[in-house]
């Protein structure tokens, strides 16, 4: 079929403005499938990021005992323990899960936690925070703390705390001033401001603190265990079949971040039927192109083709030529389209490095190759309806004798 | 090398077609070479016309995007799937033989009706047939490249002994030729 194949290149080549039309109109297709691609992709990365994907995808917390009631037969309630607000559940044996955990397919991070909630006093003025202990030389597992940080660094020492701006600002701190940190459960410590971070999201820099896990475990009393496990995931979208993989190798309670979070995934989905929608109008708006110019072409080209039959080509061969044509097309316009998506992301910001004001385009979610397969399997299958009719031409009549 | 004479509308075309199977016949019967044509399908048929019917025709003969040499090699490339060379040698000869041998690259658009009709009489020939339907191929060319035409179809004819049906309303045409057979109201009268 070699030959078909020349055939079909030579009449692609012989009117060159209009297969370079084509092709274009194909290509802006394509560019507009690769670029939606990133769009809606990127937008999901940067939502999810802004809400869960930096924080974390799975996390594990002590079940926290419903207090007993005591009931007699009758169904009349003794008695009821009011839950303690100030003591937490821990996770007693958490050191022996951890490299259970780490060992998990799909685990990239595992941060084993003390949170609870305290004070922070400044001279005359306080501030309720929630405080949590991280692991020192890993306080980025989860929150890419470094990442955040406008001041000093999110190392965490002894007797170091590292704060939000807002936070910082509520109370004047400065990098390197002392405060006092009074746990919900009595215990205060004095530490210094090494870092002092932005990650946009109010709730955090507002109301957050972190220090060492030995700091907080002599803040809230818990000579071992912890109180939480948070992990993150190489697949934001794992995390449920993840968490119930932890769940049943350590028995310990893990949700996974889609829990609780059903609005925003509605919300994404909802997007992404938006981006699919919009694909599919860009590769039918190819399909139809493709198909209307191959059908022209066929009909100018009906007295070659019964020549070419009456020569002894077969329905076959001319079959061939023309659907070869729409597979040349397609992969020509979807090469060059693609191509153009990629130049077009390019200057966008990466993933890592969003600024407000601009489009959250991840170049890395342009969906090339399947843009391309799409845009061949389309152009094939749009040339099938002319390529059928350049089959049907009666010889007799299309050579006009 | 027989002559098909009859005027305009006389049913020359018609039955070239379907001597050239491209049409089939409301009744009666036609076999060549032993095989029942009006039977065969399709695909026989391509296969049939391909090996050993040549045609030349009177307007739209070449496929206008390819070399004079490319439109002479189609028939046995369309068959081999490919052009080798021993298809382009004999095609190269036969437009030498054709007094063409300086036209042989060039795009047969760019070509001149007589031109034309020398390519469409080597392509005919390639596949080395045994009947080449030529339908009023002199009807658009002035009268030296007419002749031209004709003195080449009967030189092949002379030496390779292909069998050529031309059909004219030209006496002067069909007078070059050993057998005339008149036509007229779609019947064969003499
Ligand atoms: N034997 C026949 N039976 C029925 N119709 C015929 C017959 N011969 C010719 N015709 C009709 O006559 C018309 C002209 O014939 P055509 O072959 O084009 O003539 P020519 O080539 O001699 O000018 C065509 O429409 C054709 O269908
Ligand atoms: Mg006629």
């Amino acid at each position: 079929m070699l030959y078909g194949l020349k055939i079909a290149t030579r009449y692609l080549t012989a009117s060159k403005a209009q297969t370079a039309l084509l092709v274009l109109g194909v290509a802006v297709g394509v560019f507009i499938f690769v670029f939606m691609s990133a769009l809606i992709g990127g937008l999901a990365e940067f939502i999810l990021s802004r809400t869960v994907g930096d924080i974390r995808h799975i996390t594990i917390e002590a079940d926290d005992p419903d207090p007993p009631v005591l009931i007699q037969r009758d169904g009349h309630v003794l008695a009821v323990i009011e839950r303690g607000r100030t003591r937490t559940a821990t996770l007693p044996d958490a050191a022996t899960y951890l490299p259970l955990i780490e060992k998990v397919p799909g685990v990239v991070a595992v941060s084993p936690q003390i949170g609870g909630a305290g004070f922070l006093a400044r001279g005359a003025q306080v501030a309720q925070v929630s405080v949590t202990g991280l692991e020192p030389g890993r306080e980025s597992a989860i929150l890419n703390l470094r990442g955040y940080i406008v001041e000093g660094s999110e190392r965490l020492g002894s007797g170091v705390v590292v704060l939000g701006e807002t936070l910082a600002d509520d109370l004047s701190l400065k990098l390197g001033q002392t405060l006092r940190l009074q746990s919900s459960i009595g215990a205060s410590a004095v530490l210094a401001v090494g870092g002092i971070y932005s990650t946009g999201n109010g709730m955090i820099d507002a109301s957050s603190v972190y220090v060492s896990l030995p700091t907080a475990r002599t803040l809230f009393a818990l000579p071992q265990g912890v109180t939480r496990i948070e992990i993150k995931l190489s697949d934001l979208n794992a995390a449920d079949a993840t968490a119930r993989r932890i769940a049943a190798l350590t028995g310990l309670d893990a949700v996974p971040w889609t829990e609780g979070a059903e609005q925003l995934m509605e919300a994404l989905n909802a997007q992404a039927q938006t981006g699919y929608f919009l694909k599919t109008f860009a590769l039918i708006t190819i399909v139809i192109g493709v198909a209307s110019a191959l059908l022209l072409s066929t009909y100018r080209r009906r007295p070659e083709i019964g020549i070419m039959r009456a020569m002894g080509a077969g329905r076959g061969f001319v079959i061939f030529v023309f659907v070869t044509q729409g597979a040349l097309v397609g992969l020509l316009g979807g090469l060059s389209g693609a191509a153009l998506g990629y130049l077009a992301l390019l200057p966008f910001p990466s993933r890592d490095a969003f600024e407000a004001g601009t489009l959250p385009m991840d170049i890395t979610q342009g969906s090339y190759g399947l843009a391309i397969t799409l845009t061949v399997i389309g152009a094939v299958l749009a040339s099938i309806l002319p390529a059928r009719s350049a089959a049907r031409v009666d010889p007799v009549t299309a050579i006009g004798q | 090398m027989a002559a098909l004479l009859g005027p305009s509308g006389s049913g020359k075309s018609t039955l070239l077609t379907i001597l050239g199977t491209l049409m089939k016949p409301t009744s009666g019967r036609y076999t060549m070479l032993g095989q029942d044509l009006v039977a065969a399908d399709d695909c026989a048929l391509t296969e049939f016309r391909n090996r050993h019917i040549g045609f030349v025709f009177q307007f739209h003969n070449l496929l206008p995007d390819f070399t004079a040499l490319e439109n002479v090699v189609f028939p046995t490339a369309v068959r081999e799937g490919r052009e080798t060379a021993q298809a382009r040698a004999r095609g190269r000869d036969l437009l030498v033989r054709m007094g063409l041998e300086a036209r042989v690259d060039f795009p047969s658009a760019n070509l001149s009706g007589g031109q034309k009709q020398r390519v469409a009489v080597a392509r005919a020939l390639m596949n080395r047939p045994e009947l080449v339907l030529a339908d009023e191929p002199t009807g658009n060319l002035d009268r030296d490249s007419a002749m031209q035409v004709m003195d080449l179809i009967a030189e092949i004819n002379c030496e390779e002994g292909t069998t050529f049906l031309i059909s004219t309303h030209d006496e002067k045409i069909a007078g070059l030729c050993r057998r005339q057979i008149v036509v007229g109201d779609g019947v064969v009268t003499g």
